[in-house]
C-alpha cells in the first residue's frame, strides 16, 4: 500500500471509529491527519522514547545511575530543617500558572517531595495557588504525602489554599502573608512571570532562606539576585528525579542526558557539514512546518 | 470631567498608593487593597469561566450547535465537584489525571517540534569564514554557546576535567544571556513605573482643579 492510498484510508477508517469527533479532521486536507513534513518529529520522538524506556528499564532491573550534585536541590532539605529549628512554616509556590504547563506540573511534583519532608519533621507547609486545577492537584500530592509518611493526621486541608485568580492580586496576598508570617524558606518552583522579582525581594527583605526554580530565561535573572539558590530550566525538569531518586524518574532523566548528547553530535555534524558546503539536506531534515 | 470619572481616578489612585505604601512596610491600608484585590478578581472570575467556558464553550455549542460530544469535557468539569465529598473526592482524579498527562504529552510534541528541531537547524552554521569574518565568529560563538549550554546541563557526570572547563564556558553563556534579560526586563519595569506615576501626577492631580 502506498502512502497516498494510506492518507484517503485513515480519515474514513478514524472516521468509522471515532464518530463525530472525527468531523473536524475530515474537513480538513488529508495530510492533517498524517503529515509526512512532520516525519522529522515522529522519529525524533520514538528515538526519545525508546532512550528513556531504556533507561527507565535499566534502573528498574536495579543498574546504579550516577547523577552529578545539584546544590540548590540538596538545599530543600537543610532549608526545611531551619524552618523546622525555628518553628516558622515553609511556604511554597508552585509557579503562577495553569496545571497544563509543564512547569507547574515540575512544581507540583516537587512539591510532593517537600511535604514529605516537612511531613517528616512536623513543619508546617503553606501553599498559595492561583488556579482552582494547581489547588486540586496540590492537595492531592501534599495529602498523597503525609500518607506515606504515616503523618495523616497532620494533614491539614487549607495548606494548599486558593489566592487569587489575577497575578498581581496573588503576588500581593503572598507578598503580605511573607511580611506577617516571616516564613523561614520560601520555594518557588514552577512557571513565574513579572511576579518573581515582587515575591523574591519580599522573602528576602523577610529574612527567609529562598530557593527558586523556572524555565523561564526573563525572569530567573531575578531569581538569581534576589534568592539563595536558583535551578535553572532543565534543573527543575529534573529536580523531582533527583529529590526522590525513584528509579522510573531517574531513567527519564538519563535517557534525557542521552537525547543533549545526540543532539549535540547533530548540532556539531550540520556545522562541519555545512562550513565544508555540504550537509543541505541533513540540516534540511530539521526543519519545523 | 464627570462626577463618576473623578470618582474613578480617585479610586484608582487610593489603591495605587496603598499598594506602594507596602514599601514602607506592611499596614493596614496595604492589607485592605489587598483583600479587596483578591475578593474582586475570585469574584470577577467566576463570572468570566461561567461566560467563557460554561456558556460559550461548553452549554451553547452542546444545546444549539448539535456538538453532543462535548459533555465529555464537561463531565470532567462536573468531576472536580467531588471534591466536595471527601468520601468520593477520588473521583476528582480522574480530571487531574487526565489534563496532567495530556499537558505532558502535548507538551513533547509541541516544544520538539516547535522548539528543539528549529534550535537545532539555526546552530548548525558553517563556521568558516564565507560570509565574512564576522560571520564566522557569530557562528563560532552561537555553536560553542549552544554545545556548552547543554553540556552544563548534562547530569550523569561530575563537571570536572574537559567537561567541567565546558560546562563553565556553558554557565558564562548563560549568566550573559541572563544579564542581557535582566536589562530589558527592569527596562520593561520602569516603563510600568512611569506609567503609574504618570498617572498620579496628571490624570489624578488634573482632578485636583475640578474638585478644590
Amino acid at each position: 500500500m502506498n502512502l497516498t492510498n494510506l492518507r484517503k484510508i485513515t480519515p474514513v477508517a478514524l472516521a468509522f471509529a471515532l464518530g463525530p469527533l472525527c468531523e473536524t479532521a475530515l474537513a480538513q486536507p488529508p495530510e492533517a491527519i498524517f503529515r509526512l513534513d512532520r516525519l522529522n518529529a515522529l522519529i525524533t520522538i520514538i528515538l526519545f522514547s525508546f532512550f528513556i524506556l531504556l533507561y527507565t528499564h535499566w534502573a528498574k532491573q536495579g543498574k546504579p545511575l550516577f547523577l552529578r550534585k545539584i546544590p540548590g536541590l540538596d538545599a530543600v532539605e537543610e532549608a526545611v530543617g531551619r524552618a523546622t529549628e525555628m518553628g516558622r512554616p515553609v511556604l511554597f509556590i508552585p509557579g503562577i500558572d495553569e496545571l497544563d504547563q509543564i512547569e507547574t506540573i515540575a512544581g507540583i511534583s516537587i512539591l510532593g517531595r517537600v511535604a514529605k519532608i516537612t511531613a517528616q519533621y512536623d513543619t508546617p507547609l503553606v501553599v498559595p495557588v492561583r488556579y482552582p486545577l494547581v489547588l486540586a492537584a496540590g492537595q492531592e500530592v501534599v495529602k498523597q504525602a503525609y500518607i506515606e509518611m504515616g503523618k495523616q493526621d497532620a494533614y491539614d486541608e487549607d495548606t494548599v489554599l486558593y489566592v487569587a485568580g489575577e497575578q498581581f492580586a496573588f503576588t500581593a496576598n503572598v507578598n503580605g502573608y511573607m511580611m506577617r508570617e516571616r516564613p523561614a524558606t520560601n520555594i518557588y518552583m514552577g512557571a513565574f512571570f513579572a511576579e518573581s522579582l515582587l515575591l523574591a525581594e519580599t522573602g528576602n527583605a523577610a529574612g527567609s532562606i529562598q530557593i527558586a526554580g523556572t524555565a523561564r530565561p526573563e525572569q530567573l535573572p531575578f531569581f538569581i539576585a534576589a534568592c539563595d539558590y536558583t535551578l535553572m530550566g532543565e534543573e527543575l525538569f529534573a529536580a523531582s528525579a533527583y529529590l526522590s531518586h525513584e528509579p522510573l524518574m531517574l531513567g527519564g532523566l538519563k535517557g534525557q542526558d542521552l537525547i543533549k548528547v545526540l543532539i549535540i553530535v547533530c548540532i556539531l555534524i550540520g556545522s562541519i557539514l555545512a562550513t565544508f558546503g555540504y550537509g543541505e539536506t541533513f540540516i534540511e531534515w530539521f526543519n519545523a512546518v | 470631567m464627570t462626577s463618576v470619572a473623578i470618582l474613578q481616578i480617585w479610586i484608582v489612585a487610593f489603591f495605587t498608593l496603598a499598594l506602594f505604601s507596602f514599601l514602607y512596610k506592611d499596614n493596614p491600608v496595604y492589607k485592605l487593597a489587598e483583600h479587596i484585590f483578591a475578593g474582586l478578581t475570585a469574584g470577577y472570575q467566576v463570572g468570566l469561566v461561567w461566560d467563557t467556558v460554561v456558556i460559550q464553550k461548553l452549554w451553547d455549542p452542546m444545546i444549539y450547535d448539535g456538538k453532543w460530544w462535548l459533555f465529555v469535557p464537561g463531565i470532567l468539569g462536573f468531576l472536580m465537584f467531588a471534591r466536595f465529598w471527601p468520601k468520593y473526592s477520588w473521583v476528582s482524579r480522574v480530571s487531574l489525571a487526565f489534563v496532567m498527562g495530556t499537558t505532558s504529552g502535548v507538551f513533547i510534541t509541541t516544544q520538539l517540534h516547535g522548539l528543539v528541531l528549529p534550535a537545532m537547524k539555526s546552530t548548525m552554521l558553517p563556521l568558516g569564514g564565507g560570509g565574512g569574518l564576522a560571520q564566522a565568529v557569530l557562528a563560532i560563538i552561537v555553536v560553542v554557546g549552544v554545545v556548552s549550554t547543554l553540556i552544563y546541563f548534562y547530569f550523569s557526570k561530575e563537571h570536572t576535567g574537559a567537561l567541567g572547563v565546558t560546562a563553565k564556558v556553558g554557565i558564562w553563556f548563560i549568566m550573559i544571556s541572563f544579564g542581557a534579560h535582566f536589562g530589558y526586563t527592569v527596562m520593561g519595569r520602569v516603563s510600568l513605573l512611569i506609567g503609574r506615576v504618570y498617572f498620579l501626577f496628571y490624570d489624578w492631580f488634573g482632578t485636583f482643579s475640578e474638585i478644590f
